[in-house]
């Protein structure tokens, strides 16, 4: 069923879900065939041929066995679609036992991530592969849509509630998430990545052995500071140059004279750009949104100087 | 059949539209005025709704944000929406050629209430007036206005509801107007099973706008009073559910696209007998299914939330009375095609029109039940598959529709006829154009891409880049047909009284028609669908 539609399915799942779309596209392609062939070749066989024509056409006005059968077979039809529709998704709809669990937040404009045993990511999920993995979803300001199109599911993430699909990744490999419901300028900015790890590195990784930024420690803190901005989501809202987005450009930021929000200004150096990351709220640049999130307990101090070295010369 | 001969006055170009001034069109009580009045301005918010259609295109050739900004390009997805919506599709057909033809098909001098029906545009007007208005901080939420999003933006949310509350208002009083018109005054011997299929279609598109309108006025009403004065209905930090703004809003909205398609359903009835010279197929059938169609519709609202955390039951029912939709859709389809059998088709632009709506409104429906199903529901949900199949059924279904009626009526509203060569050019261009634009949007729905995004992954390019070049063309279509509208009103030729040799008795008056339609009440004695000869 992997080639079914223009990419591949990464889950058995995603599969049944395929094979679904196949037999409504069969169905519906049978129906288009039929309705389409015959409205063109009665446009044309019937053309007019002469004026003489326009009387000799039959005064046709129903037919009660056909009208029945053209009702009958359509109600038989959406019925089938219906139940293999509602088949499908009965079947799908609870996790197979002992799925992993792990706890996603929508906020404006990013996913956070929080495993059972604490640790914590940014736009940034790791499973292991072949394992049934539950996402349980909420939101904290509005609603955004969680989507994985490789596994062919989404839910909402909804404020005050807890929603949850789950998934089972056949192959290893990185897949996008997207917000699906309209949030605000950075919507379409708001993807994540899963991570499908094979199980004896996924587990390594969940025992510690293999931190979070793996090996990073020993990279030069300009190295590793671009990295952590490429994976915590700053990249999000914050493009380094050109066209900006929801926050401030990097380029140029270090050493600038920044204005902010009441009034005052205040020069970009080290411990502005610290205070930035970690309490954001405190100085905000006139004419941007207060929105970003703290990075105070995502972020190590050490992490911080390395995304601040990033800043000194980030392109 | 009584109606073919040539009794109207052949039209000597004044009519209805003899008197001028200002004063003439803003207080007129005449039905035909006050339709050409809302098609005027309903035809405006067209063409802009349309300007920032071509924004949209324009910025999404690039996969990066390009000429404009995030918040740029999500302010033209809500105005294009918002006004596509509540300005254009919704009363274009029932306000604009419903006023119009309503009296004329029944034999009438006027609707029932005529002041009202003056009241009901003004009130359009003021809702509009108030819409533009909210421009001062252009809203950013999406034609839908969910929550808690609504809530929180900056934008002039409750300006842009209270513009939608007063056209709602003026909605449920045409509504209303036009049932009680269609009870009272038929000519004599015009009995329910005697009258055109528009009337059909345009009873149950009242009943809707009576019955559905007046939800949509609560909830944003209640949108309101949360902005404003705080309240907390769809805020969970106050105890109330973001949800059920959802709920309130799709009560209204699902049933409200049954108010955009039916009208144009009707026109495409009255187009494809008089232009394939054969009674229509099912009559019955067809004028059943609309009150069918207006009823299920109501039932059906959950189709648009089944990944927003409601119980798998409620899903469930939702998407099983879903399917019932298609039925009498599928009749009426198949009707439409089974007229065209042994018929003496000609190919005039409002025939052109009528087969390209069926033609386009078959792709529409048939891509429904990807949507309708569950499984393949919660994959396509939200992803330009849905885009794809709204504009399918809306412009594709709708617009053509609409498109239709214009070309058919536009002898009998301006007394002149059109171009048809330049007709036929714009045609061909919007057919091929739309179709370019649109299609592609199923293919890249299907590949996984979401909507309302102002950026998007490079490996959407190639469809987003065929789409924008579809856009172009679709506009250059419209523009060239808008030039024929112009053309055809300052020189187009005479218009006999009965161009197009069909049988509904507004063929009867001149063209245009005198202020009062008929020199005396029409009799009627039979069905305006008798074009067949020979018993079959």
């Amino acid at each position: 069923m992997d080639n079914v539609l223009a990419f591949g399915a990464a889950s058995a799942e995603a599969g049944r879900i395929d094979a679904v779309f196949l037999f409504i596209t069969v169905i519906g392609g049978f129906f288009f065939l039929l309705t389409q062939g015959l409205l063109i070749y009665f446009a044309v066989r019937y053309r007019r041929r002469s004026p003489e024509r326009d009387n000799e056409t039959p005064g046709i006005t129903g037919n009660h066995l056909l009208e029945f059968f053209w009702i009958l077979i359509p109600t038989l039809v959406v019925v089938a679609i219906f139940y293999y529709g509602w088949r499908v998704y009965d079947d799908l709809r609870e996790p197979r036992p002992g799925a992993t669990e792990v706890y996603v937040t929508g906020r404006q404009w990013m996913w956070e991530v929080k495993y059972p045993d604490g640790r914590t990511a940014l736009n940034e999920i790791r499973v292991p592969q072949g394992k049934p993995v539950k996402f349980i979803l909420t939101a904290t300001d509005v609603i955004h849509g969680f989507y994985l199109p490789d596994f062919r599911v989404k839910m909402d993430a909804i404020p005050g509630r807890l929603t949850s699909l789950w998934v089972q990744p056949d192959r290893t490999g990185e897949y996008t998430i997207y917000c699906t419901v309209y949030c605000g300028d950075g919507h379409s900015n708001m993807n994540a990545r899963l991570i499908v790890m094979p199980p004896e590195q996924y587990v390594a990784w969940a025992a510690g052995k293999e931190e979070r930024g793996e090996g990073e420690e020993q990279l030069s803190l300009h190295e590793r500071g671009e990295r952590i901005v490429g994976r915590t989501g700053c990249l999000n809202c914050h493009a380094v140059s050109g066209k900006e987005k929801i926050g401030p450009n990097f380029h140029g930021v270090y050493g600038s004279t920044v204005p902010l929000s009441d009034g005052t200004s205040v020069k970009a150096d080290e411990e502005y750009l610290r205070e930035s990351i970690v309490d954001p709220g405190a100085k905000v640049v006139k004419g941007y949104p207060n929105v970003m999130p703290t990075y105070k307990t995502t972020l190590k101090p050490d992490e911080v100087q390395a995304v601040i070295e990033f800043l000194k010369k980030p392109d | 059949m009584s109606a073919g001969e040539e009794s109207g006055i052949a039209g000597n170009g004044r009519g209805y539209l003899s008197e001028r001034g200002w004063r003439s069109w803003a207080f007129t009580l005449d039905h035909k005025r006050i339709g050409a009045m809302y098609l005027w301005s309903t035809i405006v918010f067209f063409l802009l709704g349309g300007v920032f259609a071509l924004l949209l295109r324009l910025e999404l050739l690039s996969p990066q944000a390009k000429y404009f900004s995030n918040h740029a390009y999500n302010v033209f997805f809500t105005l294009h929406g918002a006004m596509m919506i509540f300005l254009f599709v919704i009363p274009a057909i029932p306000s604009g050629l419903g006023n119009f033809l309503i009296p004329l098909h029944l034999g009438a001098k006027d609707v029932a209430f005529p002041r009202l029906n003056l009241a009901s545009y003004w009130i359009f007007a003021a809702g509009f007036l108030v819409i533009i208005g909210s421009l001062v901080a252009p809203m950013d939420t999406g034609w839908t206005f969910y929550t808690p999003y609504s809530a929180k933006t900056g934008a002039a949310v409750a300006t842009l509801s209270l513009g939608v509350f007063l056209i709602g208002m003026s909605s449920i009083l045409t509504g209303l107007n036009f049932i009680v018109t269609i009870h009272k005054l038929r000519a004599p011997g015009m009995t329910w099973h005697r009258l055109p299929l528009f009337i059909w279609s345009m009873y149950a598109t009242s009943i809707i706008q009576v019955v559905a309108t007046p939800v949509v006025g609560v909830t944003f009403l209640l949108l309101a009073a949360e902005r404003l004065l705080g309240v907390g209905f769809f805020d969970p930090s106050k105890g109330g559910d973001p949800v059920l703004f959802q709920h309130f809003f799709w009560f209204y909205s699902h049933p409200v696209v049954y108010v955009m398609i039916l009208p144009a359903m009707g026109i495409v009835s009255e187009v494809i007998p008089v232009f394939s010279r054969k009674p229509i197929f099912g009559y019955n059938a067809i004028a059943y299914s609309s009150l069918a169609i207006a009823f299920i519709g109501f039932l059906v609202w959950g189709h648009h939330m089944f990944t927003s955390g409601m119980s798998p039951l409620a899903n469930t029912i939702f998407s099983f009375l879903t399917f019932f939709v298609a039925v009498p859709t599928a009749v009426k389809v198949f009707n439409w095609i089974a007229t065209l059998y042994r018929g003496s088709i000609t190919f005039e632009s409002p025939m052109l029109y009528a087969l390209t709506f069926i033609f386009l409104f078959i792709i529409g429906g048939l891509t429904g039940p990807f949507l309708g199903a569950l499984a393949t529901n919660v994959q396509l949900h939200d992803t330009y598959f849905v885009v794809a199949h709204f504009h399918y059924t809306m412009m594709g279904g709708t617009v053509m529709g609409f498109f239709a009626g214009l070309h058919y009526w536009f002898p009998k509203m301006t007394g002149r006829m059109l171009n048809e060569k330049v007709a036929r050019v714009a045609w061909a261009l919007v057919f091929l154009g739309f179709n370019l634009t649109f299609f592609t949007m199923f293919i890249a729905g299907t590949r996984g891409m979401p909507r309302r995004y102002a950026e998007y992954i490079p490996k959407f390019h190639t469809e987003n880049v065929i789409s924008t070049v579809g856009s172009a063309i679709l506009a250059l279509g419209i523009l060239v047909m808008m030039w024929n509208f112009v053309q055809g009103l300052r020189k187009g030729a005479q218009a006999p009284s009965d161009p197009w040799r069909s049988l509904t008795l507004e063929w009867r008056a001149a063209s245009p028609p005198e202020t009062e339609n008929f020199h005396e009440i029409p009799q009627v004695a039979d069905w305006p669908y008798g074009y067949g000869t020979r018993k079959a």
